[in-house]
């Protein structure tokens, strides 16, 4: 039977990822000990790792993004369970409602990024326009330091709830409706039956929505430059677009540096929370 | 959803004729309130929806038909005058590179899905039927799941191979980014193509080509078209990479000329929203016609963990 099989069918795939892929990751950790231009290089150490913690600058990549991921994680999969179990309860007009949450992760980044920006625009934007008439004055959104970041990931939540919603219809209704007939007989509400059916049997669910969405966090880009380019200042600056900074200025070492350090963020944070989540997974 | 009706159901039992009577009026009232209920939440859903999801869509449809100057305000005021013109300017600005741009993307997405799904179908064929190679496999296709790729060295190797900011180069790069995701498909769904029809095949004396192509590939097309839907959507709206590697002005992309807009056209907000609005519609026609393909394929491996 094995004839059937040959090895020569990877060869196109292997080529390509391997090339496109897997070798320009591998060199990446030799880069990033070097001074680069390209053509020449010269081997410097750790210099540029020390330098991503030294200068406050590059430093504060690591809070913004371990703050923009695990912000839009929770935001993604709070909002998105809470509107699956609305979305599977007998509303007549769910499916529209569905397209409606679902459609935004379908659209450009860079068009929600803009549209946004010019929804948070400080005076005439359409957000503080509102709350002006309600007597509230708006802030900078996206303008002052402190709360950038967050007008950024709530942008991010906007744009990906859609996704984290139809993941957890589909897991909630892998339900077995028994459970639920079980619950009624016995004289259960529906608080009960979110907090003991539904809740810990979307786990399978719940898993995806948050590792696809930390990975989504953790290498973040196109939004936040869209939006503010990551200031005011450094403000929002995230690993990503400190990585984009360094390699329009020339600093290809100080930029693959950054590269490695995503990489072993990416993995010191996504592989652990993957392995935790899949043991605790309850069997149905 | 559940805990409908319990309360009307103890009256019911109750027994007598009397009783009995009065727990059908209940019943009764009950579901019409129920009912009403279910109307106001329906209708509070609808608002909040229309509100949150809405808003943004009216505000951009709204400000791409506006004068320069209405637009600037960044009102939902009605346009007094509806300039249906802005999109015609918006594509013909610069020479055409808007136009030019939705060319380079249609034909950069159509190229690499071609590649996408021949290389993933025989890479994911091979995989799920050798069971040897099949964990090892699976270790470096998520790999590309999740690492993204490093920049300087990518552009290195394109400039080694001559592809920097070439064709070739972007539709092999998005193949390799892409390649994890729809190889993983593949790999899921052979194990539904029973092993007997590649046996069958061996005694009919097909090779390996012919299994291929005439048995295996056609009975893939449910994960192909998923494939094709998503990835395309994904590709066309790639901002990251083209930006890294398919620069320069003559290598126009829709979602590269879209973030140069304004660095161009200062406050146009009028032609802004004009390009938003035309670069949204192939994703909206997508989802149009390929609504379930699309959410299927995100939700694919979701319940089984």
């Amino acid at each position: 039977m094995k004839q059937m099989y040959p090895y020569y069918f990877l060869i196109p795939a292997g080529i390509i990822y391997s090339v496109f892929f897997l070798v320009p990751t591998a060199m990446s950790f030799f880069y990033s000990m070097t001074w680069w231009t390209l053509d020449d290089w010269e081997f410097i150490g750790f210099e540029n790792f020390v330098q991503f913690f030294q200068e406050p600058s590059l430093r504060i990549g690591f809070r913004n993004t371990l703050v923009f991921a695990f912000t839009s994680m929770g935001g993604k999969a709070v909002l998105g369970l809470l509107l699956a179990t609305f979305l599977t309860t007998k509303i007549r007009n769910k499916d529209l409602l569905r397209s409606v949450v679902f459609f935004p992760a379908l659209l450009s980044t860079i068009a929600v990024g803009y549209t946004f920006k010019s929804m948070m625009h400080p005076t005439n934007g359409l957000i503080n326009s509102a709350l002006s008439k309600l007597g509230i004055t708006g802030p900078n959104w996206l303008g002052n330091p402190d709360i950038a970041l967050f007008s950024v990931i709530l942008t991010e939540i906007w744009k990906g709830v859609g996704i984290a919603t139809v993941i957890f219809i589909a897991g909630i209704m892998a339900i077995p409706k028994d459970y639920y007939e079980a619950l009624k007989i016995d004289g259960g509400n529906s608080w009960q039956s979110f907090f003991h059916i539904t809740l810990p049997l979307s786990r399978p669910a719940l898993n995806t929505v948050i590792i696809l969405a930390l990975i989504g966090g953790l290498r973040n880009f196109d939004l936040v430059w869209a939006m503010t380019g990551g200031g005011p200042g450094f403000s929002t600056d995230l690993l990503a677009s400190i990585v984009y900074k360094q390699y329009a200025s020339g600093f290809f070492g100080l930029a693959t540096a950054g590269n490695v350090l995503m990489f072993i963020f990416v993995a010191l944070i996504a592989f652990p929370i993957f392995k935790f989540l899949n043991r605790k997974e309850v069997d149905l | 959803m559940s805990a409908n009706l319990p309360d009307s159901n103890i009256v019911n039992n109750s027994g007598t004729n009397k009783g009995e009577l009065a727990g059908q009026v209940q019943l009764e009232t009950g579901r019409k309130k129920k009912k009403l209920g279910l109307l106001v939440v329906e209708i509070a859903a609808m608002l909040v929806a229309a509100v949150f999801f809405g808003v943004p869509f009216y505000f951009v449809i709204i400000n791409s038909l506006k004068s320069s100057g209405e637009a600037a305000s960044l009102n939902l005021k009605w346009p007094e005058v509806f300039q249906f013109g802005n999109y015609k300017e918006v594509l013909m600005l610069n020479d055409g590179i808007v136009l030019r741009a939705f060319l380079n993307s249609s034909l950069i997405t159509l190229f690499s899905i071609t590649t996408l799904i021949i290389i993933c179908s025989m890479a994911g064929f091979i995989i799920a039927r050798r069971k040897e190679i099949s964990k090892k496999a699976n270790y470096i296709i998520l790999m590309g799941l999740m690492i993204p790729p490093a920049i300087v060295p990518t552009i290195w190797v394109l400039q080694k191979i001559g592809l920097f900011k070439t064709m070739p180069g972007i539709v092999f790069l998005e193949s390799a980014l892409h390649f994890s995701f729809a190889c993983l498909l593949y790999i899921a769904f052979m194990a539904t193509i029973p092993k007997e029809l590649d046996e069958a095949a061996l005694m009919d004396g097909c090779g390996p080509f012919n299994l291929y192509f005439r048995v295996i590939f056609p009975l893939l097309k449910p994960v192909t078209s998923t494939i094709i839907v998503l990835s395309s959507i994904q590709i066309y709206n790639d901002f990251e990479n083209m930006l890294y590697f398919f620069p320069g002005a003559e290598n126009a992309t829709v979602q590269l000329t879209l973030y140069n807009f304004t660095g161009i056209y200062g406050t146009s907000y009028h032609l802004l929203f004009a390009d938003v609005l035309l670069i949204s519609l192939p994703p909206l026609i997508l989802f149009i016609f390929f609504n379930k393909k699309i959410v299927d394929g995100m939700t694919a491996g979701a319940v089984k963990g």
